[in-house]
């Protein structure tokens, strides 16, 4: 099997795994990461969600070989601390049920963020409505989102 | 002390007493019989924490509190904390909680389900909280010598009040130990409250947004190995024939194994697996009954009216009563299975070894799930132990324990720890399922509206009494007659959050607003009409509290401003369920000639709110909940086997689909009541009530969004 050579969170790492093997599997199986979420498998959740050079992508259906040299981060490489605008809305709005989805929301949030530092209501759902929160806990979602917002620099 | 020789749980803690500071209680939270908390020291409770419910200070302040029962997002770790740190007078910033392991010796009903867990568990953790108190209390009263009266504690420490002297709760815990514990301890006066209500913050909000790995699904264990399972893909078939050679030759494939009717690929990764279980060939053969939803919609219509009904209540003479009627109404509603969906697939590990078993992961019911693993394998349950992981999710679909039998079964052939994983195609198409059901309303009124009859009959596929039949409207009239029809299917079926009463309610609120109307009368005051005849005459058993049911119902109509709200079309509804009221109203708007769902209010009466930031967070999400599944929700089945099979082909709601939700609560200071399940059955009502008052066409099957009204827009956008 061909030997991968992964920029993650700032990191090289090397996995020896087939092509297609998904960029979510790698991460949870391979490099002990498993703070991204398997929900789906289909890229239908957003549980999975990752960032590709800056943009959030489904790491559910990214095969590991069409990664190359791009810039991965997941959940745990989002700050060194915990203190990421996105993380701290999280808490202060107090949105997590049980908590799962949550990474692939905040991953979701942060690159819309990253993109669009004053995102409108509009923006802000459109960004967020490919991923499901089987609890129900959108409102909160959309309101930490709007809240970290206005904690990021523009 | 003779006791130390001896082996007794008791005579164990006292040994732990002797060896160093600090304070720990041990108590039953869960007992039958709240015992008054037993006193131990430690040194580290740290590391001591698997021996007793309890909770600990420790000599630098930290209070530990473990907390039994499964979280899986109703927030009942920082609930419980909550309540023992408000009688404690802890500082919450120093209150640390843990996931207790199965343990039956030191806990009852160490469950998540009924909405049960902080009814239960109210006055047995005020208790503990109170009684370390005290203890403290009284050591800081003997070193200081002065009366325990003129202390006070606040915020982790003790006070002497006259003199101004202060000690930390971490160093008083080592002399509070030796305190004898009292018969009784004074609990606070709610007005006292300082926690309790408050909008604490879920206490795993850092672990959660920084994605720790607390969950079942991120357990690891060196040495193990990953399996996932082919089932049969149709309820009603077994195995006929398996050819798993291609399978065997994939990479990273250890073993494939058949047990039960199921084939198990076990290999080193997850990936691997999954790939290479698509080339495993399994021919099934027919094992029973093969359904489709087609044939479950003859067979409803068969057993409506089937002659061998089993008869759930009977007031007075309905015959009479519809034979003298002035005007009957009748209508039948149905709705479909539903899967769980919670977010985290199934999953579960295990490790059977040759000196015992060990089961971890995400489990609603770690007790039954150890006994059946118990009895399936024969390996006594005292040595098998269970770790309780975070829960991705439940909705009741892990308080069924197939997956942990698959895991402990597999483990005990391949003689490995193995996590056995589903796919969610899996879940979908092998799970367990809200049951399919239909019912059938008939009332009777009279010549002035008075509702003198009512009959329901409910028929459903492995549904067992899919009604409730002494709750409301029953007791406010003087004729019933309530009875069911159950199919008996291979399809299995479970309990789904609000088992039965999130689609009754919704057919009995319908339901009532259509006789409302027939009555011509509003369907608010047509409700507080019944509930007076409930309350002045009432009939038979009647399970619910008149004057909350009244509460709520006058609450939410209130704050929703009904029936003053020109152009804006509301619907009511309101339900019992789980010991607690809620009252809802849907406001709908006309938006380009369709019915918007804009608005849900909802007042819930669950007595005392022990977290006011969960339970709004129960109420917003169960209503969503309630709305998405009215709305979306439908598993069909052809010939034995479901026909969608992921979230591309089962709906479930998302952001922009959600309505605004106001929910509020009636401050009465009553014990609490269940939160996690009561708010959804009274939302599809609301809606569909709402709906017809924009429309005029009245919603009674779901999904919503097959119904003439829907399907017909839907047909009319794609033209």
């Amino acid at each position: 099997m061909p030997v991968y050579k992964l920029n993650i969170n700032g990191k090289i790492r090397s996995v020896d795994v087939a092509a297609d093997t998904p960029l979510l599997w790698v991460l949870r199986d391979h490099l002990q990461l498993p703070g991204t979420k398997f929900g789906c498998g289909i890229g239908q959740c957003g549980a999975c969600t990752i960032h590709y050079d800056g943009v959030a992508v489904r790491s559910c259906v990214m095969p590991v070989s069409s990664v190359r040299d791009a810039k991965i981060t997941t959940i745990e490489g989002l700050s060194e601390n915990g203190d990421h605008p996105v993380q701290l809305a999280w808490d202060e709005v107090d949105v997590a049920q049980c908590g799962y989805c949550q990474a692939g929301q905040i991953m979701t949030a942060a690159a819309l963020l990253k993109k669009t530092p004053k995102p409108t209501l509009e923006q802000v759902e459109n960004a967020m409505h490919g991923n499901i929160c089987r609890c129900g806990a959108y409102h909160r979602i959309r309101e930490a989102v709007l809240e970290a917002a206005k904690k990021t620099k523009p | 002390m003779s006791t130390l020789q001896s082996n007794t749980r008791r005579d164990f803690l006292k040994k732990i007493s002797l060896t160093g500071g600090g304070l720990m209680l041990g108590f039953k939270w869960f007992s039958a019989h709240a015992e008054m908390p037993a006193i131990l020291n430690a040194a580290d409770p740290v590391v001591v924490p698997a021996f007793n419910s309890y909770l600990s200070i420790a000599t630098d302040g930290t209070v530990n509190i473990f907390s039994p029962n499964p979280e899986l997002g109703q927030n009942i770790m920082t609930s419980f904390a909550q309540i023992v740190a408000e009688e404690l007078d802890a500082d919450w910033t120093k209150v640390r909680v843990t996931q207790a392991p199965l343990d039956t010796q030191k806990y009852e009903r160490q469950l998540t389900g009924g909405s049960g867990a902080i009814p239960h568990s109210w006055m047995r953790l005020r208790k503990a909280g109170a009684s370390a108190r005290y203890l403290l209390l009284n050591a800081a009263a003997q070193r200081w010598g002065v009366p325990a009266t003129e202390c006070t504690a606040d915020s982790g420490f003790i006070i002497h009040k006259p003199s101004g002297k202060k000690f930390s709760y971490g160093e008083l815990a080592t002399d509070a130990a030796k305190i004898e514990m009292p018969k009784e301890v004074p609990l606070k006066d709610r007005k006292d409250f300082k926690l309790i209500g408050k909008p604490i913050r879920n206490i795993k909000n850092k672990d959660i947004a920084t994605g720790k790995p607390i969950f079942g699904l991120d357990y690891q264990r060196e040495g193990m190995v990953h399996a996932m399972v082919q089932r049969p893909p149709a309820f009603g078939t077994k195995i006929k024939s398996i050819d798993s050679e291609a399978v065997k030759k994939q990479p990273g494939i250890i073993d494939v194994v058949k047990f039960q009717q199921n084939v198990a690929i076990v290999g080193r990764s997850t990936w691997e697996i999954m790939k290479a279980k698509k080339l495993l060939k399994v021919e099934y053969e027919k094992d029973g009954n093969i359904e489709s939803t087609k044939d479950h919609d003859a067979l409803f219509t068969t057993l409506m009216d089937a002659p061998n009904a089993t008869v759930q209540r009977k007031d007075g003479d309905v015959a009479a009563a519809f034979q003298s009627a002035a005007k009957i109404i009748k209508n039948e509603y149905q709705c479909p299975f539903l899967p769980h969906s919670p977010l985290e697939p199934m999953n579960f590990f295990a490790h059977v070894r040759p000196d015992g078993i060990e089961l971890v992961g995400p489990t609603q019911t770690p007790q039954r799930a150890r006994e059946a693993v118990s009895k399936l394998l024969g390996v006594p349950e005292d040595k098998i132990t269970v770790d309780i992981t975070r829960l991705g999710g439940g909705f009741g679909r892990r308080l069924k324990f197939d997956y942990v039998l698959e895991a402990a079964e597999l483990s005990s052939i391949i003689k490995k720890p193995v996590k056995v994983i589903w796919s969610r195609e899996d879940d979908m198409m092998g799970g367990s399922y809200r049951p399919a059901v239909r019912y059938r309303f008939e009332a009777a009124l009279d010549a002035s509206g008075n509702l003198t009859g009512y009959k329901l009959r409910g028929v459903g596929i492995n549904a067992g009494n899919n009604t409730r039949q002494d709750n409301f409207p029953v007791g406010a009239i003087p004729n019933v007659l309530i009875e069911t029809v159950d199919h008996v299917s291979p399809i299995t079926t479970g309990a789904w959050r609000a088992p039965i009463t999130n689609f009754l309610a919704f057919a009995e609120q319908t339901f009532l607003d259509e006789v409302a109307e027939a009555a011509g009368k509003d369907p608010v005051a047509f409700r507080l009409e019944l509930l007076d005849k409930a309350r002045k005459s009432p009939v038979g058993k009647i399970t619910y509290d008149i004057e909350r049911f009244d509460t709520v119902i006058r609450q939410v109509a209130e704050k929703a401003g009904w029936g003053k709200k020109p152009g804006v079309f509301q619907g009511f509804s309101v339900y019992f369920s789980h010991a607690s009221y809620v009252g809802q109203v849907c406001e709908v708007a006309m938006k380009d000639g369709k019915p918007a769902v804009q608005k849900i209010y909802a007042v819930s009466d669950c007595g005392q709110v022990i977290n006011m930031s969960g339970a709004l967070q129960q109420v917003r999400g169960a209503v969503v909940d309630g709305y998405g599944h009215a709305m979306f929700g439908k598993l069909s089945f052809k010939e034995g086997k479901a026909e969608q099979n992921n979230f591309n082909t089962y709906r479930l709601i998302r952001m922009k689909e959600i309505p605004e939700v106001d929910a509020s609560f009636v401050d009465n200071g009553k014990d609490p009541t269940g939160l996690g399940e009561p708010a959804l059955p009274p939302t599809g009502g609301a809606v569909a009530n709402a709906i017809y008052k924009a429309t005029g066409k009245r919603l009674k099957r779901q999904p919503f969004l097959e119904e003439p009204l829907f399907a017909k827009m839907q047909k009319t956008e794609e033209s």
